[in-house]
């Protein structure tokens, strides 16, 4: 049997992947939004050290996710971001902004603080609400990525329809975001594909993965394969739900391949193990909760609250998750998970 | 009993839904509907219901030798602000349903009173309307250094208007809370949801308070305020009791009360689900007839 290429096409000259670590933004909601000062400079100090290109830092939600809603950061982001950009010495640094969360504003303010590359989200159905924002990163001379989020929702045709109103405008790869850990090899594959073939020249295809089945490295290299030129993942998995694709696992295994992206392999393996482990409160494990959630296809960052929630409520949190896949929640909508433990403390009260 | 003339710009869905609202009015005699559109849906409709209506926008409305007491404006932001300055020199009094946030801001379970005098009042968002009562309770009965709310509603409910200009939603917003609802720090987040079927609008307001606060007190304020704004938006409701936590540090260190809020709209011309629209056009039949309320009880009959 004939062994496709590992990479669809190649991101530059130098690099056939470009690898982005979100260990700082998506591992945010594994800490519940408590990273200090030194958690940011020694994790970006490893990785960028290890060769990493891009790191993300922001609060796990994005800018302005500090809230009530989210959960308050210990750190502003803003220093988190000067300091993420005083200690790199080669990766650039990215944020993430939610249209509805975060204003035109913040990116302003990101983009003060030294952050080089805007990485705005919307669900994935609702890619229009972006287009002001795309303006604006564009104009002022900032890289942008798009995050088409849930993206196991809707079928590839429709996913790329919502790609092509995010390239339009002003977004430079646009990324196939699976944002409940859902998706399994082809239909990855597809979506990416999709993609690919609406785009064109016109935007680069990215992939972000979720370990909630145990597939966010097959799921990458089958993007990887479709044609995606940049993928995300978080060191030692550092991430919401079960965690991200693990960079350092990722890196691993394209290496055998053959396929280049820069990073050192062993420089990456030692920081998931003593840099970015010891920062987290605990590693992200595919256990009740998260696989519960690639099962039923729920947003990743509902897990902490989900399990704070069933222990404040004495509720069952895998219940809860259940819920939240039925009433198809999409991301930002943490104040509903305490809306249905309310309704299941009533039901257990009536019974 | 004598009623206050009024014309609603904008044919659209929101303009719509506010005439069907008017027709029932006892105070309010909806006559003009002006669009910009001469294939609009909305001013076929208008005419059918036996209203005057203009195609050819506001040049037309201002051009009559009647004037109307009272106007509406249902188009957006960026059309507000030009028209604006146009109704004031005509001496027309102009409730605004768009963000637009040029004259005051009016809740009419908040702060109905205070800004009936204005030139135009402005409806804040419907995220805001169906917030910043509760904020205003709560912050009647303590102090309230900062509120935030979250707003979901289905996609097919928001607008090209509400897409392209998401970030005024969230700053009006977020400034409502501050200058209406009393809190010392406001922040709105919206969230467009697209299941199918389309749920229903859903708010939630999260107050920080004091960690000694009378939560009693609190709760009362809440339920009592949540039966002021059903009064005029009947399908407005509390989902379950306040909740109260305690200081913790994903909650920044404060004591605070969630409140989560339902809004089903009365199926006037948009579907219940479309509770954020059915609560703005609400919210302006209830300005609107105060106002009118006001002025007949000034002049003892016609105006």
């Amino acid at each position: 049997m004939p062994v496709p290429a590992t990479v669809g096409r190649t991101y530059s000259d130098e690099l056939d992947l470009r690898i982005t670590d979100s260990s700082l933004r998506d591992g945010s909601h594994a800490k519940r939004h408590q990273f200090s000062l030194d958690h940011v400079s020694s994790i970006v100090a490893a990785l960028d050290d290890a060769g990493v290109p891009v790191i993300e830092v922001t609060h796990g939600d994005g800018l302005g996710g500090s809230s009530f809603n989210y959960g308050f950061s210990l750190t502003p982001e803003l220093d988190m971001i000067r300091t993420a950009v005083k200690t790199a010495k080669r990766a650039k640094i990215a944020f993430l902004m939610l249209p509805g969360l975060g204003t035109k504003e913040d990116i302003r303010a990101a983009q003060d603080a030294g952050g080089q590359i805007c990485r705005i989200a919307t669900h994935c159905t609702e890619a229009d609400v972006s287009r002001q924002h795309f303006g604006l990163a564009r104009e002022l001379g900032l890289e942008t990525v798009g995050f088409l989020m849930m993206s196991h929702t809707i079928s590839p045709e429709e996913l790329a329809k919502q790609a092509r109103i995010m390239a339009d405008a002003g977004c430079q790869c646009v990324y196939v975001v699976d944002s409940a850990g859902a998706l399994i090899m082809e239909q990855t594959y597809d979506r990416v594909a999709a993609l690919v073939a609406e785009l064109g020249d016109d935007a680069q295809v990215g992939f972000h993965g979720h370990e909630n089945l145990g597939l966010g490295v097959a799921n990458s290299l089958f993007a990887a394969r479709a044609g995606a030129q940049q993928i995300d993942g978080s060191t030692r998995r550092f991430g919401a739900g079960a965690g991200n694709t693990p960079v350092e696992g990722f890196v691993a295994v394209i290496d055998k391949l053959g396929v280049k992206t820069g990073i050192d392999v062993r420089k990456i393996i030692s920081a998931a193990e003593h840099v970015v482990r010891p920062a987290m409160d605990g590693e992200c494990l595919l256990d009740e909760l998260s696989l519960t959630m690639g099962y039923a296809g729920v947003y990743s960052s509902f897990l902490k609250h989900a399990d704070r929630l069933s222990k404040r409520y004495d509720v069952s949190g895998a219940e809860m998750l259940i819920r939240c896949g039925e009433r198809k929640l999409v991301g930002g909508q943490e104040d509903q998970l305490i809306a249905i433990a309310l309704e299941l403390v009533e039901e257990k009260a009536d019974a | 009993m004598p009623k206050l003339t009024a014309a609603i710009v904008g044919s659209g869905n929101i303009g719509t839904d506010l005439l069907y609202k008017l027709q029932r009015s006892d105070l309010i005699e909806a006559r003009w509907m002006i669009g910009v559109d001469p294939d609009s849906e909305g001013l076929k409709r208008a005419k059918d219901l036996g209203l005057e209506a203009s195609h050819e926008g506001i040049d037309w409305l201002l051009a009559q030798d009647e004037k109307p007491d009272l106007l509406f404006e249902a188009t957006s932001a960026y059309v507000y602000r030009d028209n604006a300055p146009r109704y004031r020199e005509a001496g027309i009094k102009a409730i605004d349903l768009t963000p637009a946030a040029i004259g005051p801001y009016v809740v009419p379970a908040a702060n109905m009173d205070l800004n009936l005098e204005a030139d135009d009042i402005n409806l804040v968002t419907c995220g805001g309307q169906a917030t910043i009562p509760i904020v205003h309770a709560i912050s009647s009965v303590v102090h309230v250094p900062y509120a935030e709310i979250v707003a979901s509603v289905s996609s097919s409910s928001a607008g090209p208007g509400t897409r392209n200009n998401i970030d005024e939603f969230t700053r009006t917003t977020s400034r409502g809370i501050e200058v209406v609802g009393g809190a010392e720090r406001g922040k709105a987040i919206i969230i467009l949801n697209p299941a199918d079927p389309p749920p229903l609008m859903r708010n939630t307001v999260f107050c920080s308070i004091p960690e000694d606060a009378d939560t009693d007190a609190i709760a009362t304020a809440i339920l009592k305020r949540v039966d002021e704004v059903a009064q005029y938006v009947p399908g407005y409701r509390i989902k379950s009791e306040p909740q109260f936590d305690g200081p913790s540090d994903v909650n920044g260190g404060q004591a605070r009360v969630a409140v989560f809020l339902e809004v089903e709209g009365a199926g006037d011309f948009f579907p219940p689900y479309a509770g954020n629209l059915d609560i703005m056009t609400a919210a302006a039949t209830r300005v609107g007839e105060a106002i009118a309320a006001a002025r007949i009880a000034k002049t003892g009959k016609d105006v």
